[in-house]
């Protein structure tokens, strides 16, 4: 299973993608918010979304999963 | 033809062939080149000009020029010393000549002014020779020392190709920048196997010290080349940006219009806090394909490289909102630090693109000491007297505005766009912080209204215009002007001929 990982601190804004859909490397895949800041976070990754580990509003650290891709 | 004329024409020969076919078949398959063959695509016309040492060792037939060639040839038409390790013999690993060697031809590079290039591709040290090599005076540790002693008097740059193991590790290190070859090119203090030793690790080549990671974790690695080849042209490329030496100015090159048209006020949102692209930014602005990015892998929240404005070199820092929103870490606080350096040594103007929230806050980067780093990164753009430019693109807070070069820090000019905010912190944070007792004790409905209140209070106080009319920055540029304004001032500044302070040495944050 291959993981898109936060990479900082900060609070899960919007998902841009949804289970089911496929992303390629270096795609946004999440917005964070942190340090008042909307922040794009690109997917090291490509394959198919299989989950959405954190719910929009909830807080994140750097590394925290936040999509399972497989 | 007299014996000895013989002799040394056979010599010669087999000298230059390096070291046993089967060494130079097993490069072949892992895509390294024999280290003359190196030195041919690198240098000018393919010539090495003298080369110094070629019969060290030539009683022992197992070790031709003793595993290194050192001499100097022409890059872009100017000398350049070299040393280029032989991995064809003894693996590269280096001889009680090979140092002689190496250490004859810095002294000359310090002596004549003359820029270094280190080709590296080596197993170490011989070991078995290590009391005549390693720990004297006039050994292994002295290529360290000049090199030190070289940094910053000429420019030192270094290709690593295949191993850069132990001692030779501290060479990428010394020099101005490294270029790695991915998959082939490593450095590491001791190898997985002796880690695993000492440790209990286990751990590939490539994870603990391979060049992708030297590259994007480690920040030793400067450039990652796909190829021997792609390292070669870098170092060429790069080679343009420098003079000879700290007493001379690099070169201007003929001036391009910018790669893209779209105008800057397309490319940079009103709102704060959108990310936008600072790569589109920097085609816009600077001379078509002059921009060369140094550290493209290693904490891409700021960008540095080098780039032209109407041909003349200048090198940029500039924030990346669109990675961690731009803020400044620990590492991308060592990038710039470095990047700046090398600016100043060489005489090269900079630039400072600034769309900054600030440093980052909390437990972890604290931890990691992000106040020592951060202040590494105003230390270096303090010291630097080569003429600097800050631009402030959008929001510039905090001690972000000074790591930025802003007004405080000897800045030749501060320029704000249209879109530029400059303040202590954004309005959002300012008010939490200020009114944090008050609004708590306000009933809930009345929060929100206030808050937004003070919030336009607080964005009048630090509206640009205002900041303008009291001087804090230089001017204001439309966005359409902002390429104009800074040739033009460019072509004015020169480096200051006075040193920033008379003292041994500073005490800078590391």
């Amino acid at each position: 299973m291959k993981h898109v990982v936060s990479n900082m601190a900060g609070v899960v804004l919007e998902y841009l993608v949804k289970v089911g859909d496929t992303i390629v490397v270096d795609q946004d895949v999440v917005t964070l918010e942190s340090m008042k800041m909307q922040i794009p976070v690109q997917s090291l990754v490509s394959g198919r979304v299989k989950a959405l580990k954190v719910k929009e509003g909830e807080f994140v650290d750097d590394g925290d999963v936040l999509l399972e891709v497989e | 033809m007299s014996q000895n004329e013989e002799r040394v024409a056979s010599e010669i020969e087999r000298i230059k062939k390096g070291g046993p076919e089967k060494y130079h078949e097993r490069n072949r398959k892992q895509k390294r080149l024999f280290a003359r063959d190196r030195l041919t695509l690198l240098l000018d016309d393919g010539k090495i000009e003298f080369e110094d040492g070629m019969f060290a060792e030539n009683q022992n037939p197992d070790l031709p020029s003793d595993a290194i060639i050192t001499g100097v040839g022409r890059v872009h038409g100017r000398p350049v010393a070299f040393s280029a390790s032989d991995s064809t013999v003894k693996a590269g690993a280096a001889g009680e000549k090979s140092v002689q060697k190496s250490l004859r031809m810095q002294e000359m590079a310090m002596q004549r002014r003359i820029p270094f290039f280190y080709l590296i591709d080596s197993a170490g040290a011989r070991i078995t020779d290590q009391v005549r090599l390693f720990p004297g005076r006039n050994h292994g540790g002295r290529t360290f020392y000049n090199q030190i002693k070289m940094s910053g008097v000429v420019p030192q740059i270094a290709l690593l190709f295949g191993p850069s193991p132990a001692g030779s590790a501290y060479t990428p290190a010394f020099a101005d920048i490294a270029i790695m070859v991915d998959g082939n090119a490593s450095a590491y203090l001791g190898s997985p196997r002796m880690a695993e030793m000492v440790t209990r690790e286990k751990v590939t080549l490539e994870e603990m010290g391979g060049a992708r990671m030297h590259c994007s974790v480690s920040g030793l690695g400067d450039f990652l080349a796909e190829s021997e080849e792609h390292a070669i042209e870098i170092a060429r490329e790069y080679f343009r940006y420098m003079p000879q030496s700290y007493l001379e100015q690099p070169a201007d090159a003929t001036p391009m219009e910018p790669a893209s048209t779209r105008p800057l006020r397309e490319i940079v949102p009103e709102a704060q806090n959108r990310p936008f692209n600072m790569y589109e930014f920097l085609d816009a602005l600077v001379d078509g394909g002059s921009f060369l990015e140094v550290k493209k892998l290693f904490a891409p929240e700021i960008i540095t490289g080098f780039a032209r404005l109407n041909g003349r070199p200048v090198g940029i820092v500039a924030n990346q909102p669109r990675v961690k929103g731009g803020v400044i870490f620990v590492d991308s606080s060592d990038k710039a630090a470095r990047f700046i350096n090398i600016c100043n040594a060489f005489n090269i103007p900079l630039l400072f693109l600034a769309d900054v929230s600030g440093f980052m806050i909390g437990a972890a980067v604290e931890r990691a000491g992000i106040i020592r780093h951060g202040a590494k990164f105003i230390a270096a753009v303090s010291q630097a007297t080569v003429p600097k430019i800050s631009v402030i693109v959008r929001k510039c807070y905090g001690a972000g505005l000074y790591a930025m070069a802003g007004p405080a820090f000897g800045t030749d000019a501060v320029i704000a766009l249209p879109t530029a905010q400059i303040a202590v912190m954004g309005p959002e944070a300012a008010i939490n912080a200020v009114f944090a007792n008050q609004i708590a004790e306000m009933p809930e409905e009345q929060r929100d209204p206030f808050r937004k209140m003070m919030e336009v209070r607080y964005a009048e106080d630090i509206d640009i215009f205002r900041l303008a009319s009291e001087l804090i920055v230089d001017t204001i540029t439309p966005f359409e002007a902002l390429r104009g304004e800074l040739i033009a001032r460019y072509g004015v500044y020169q480096t200051k001929s006075e040193p920033f302070a008379e003292r041994r040495n500073p005490i800078y944050p590391v």
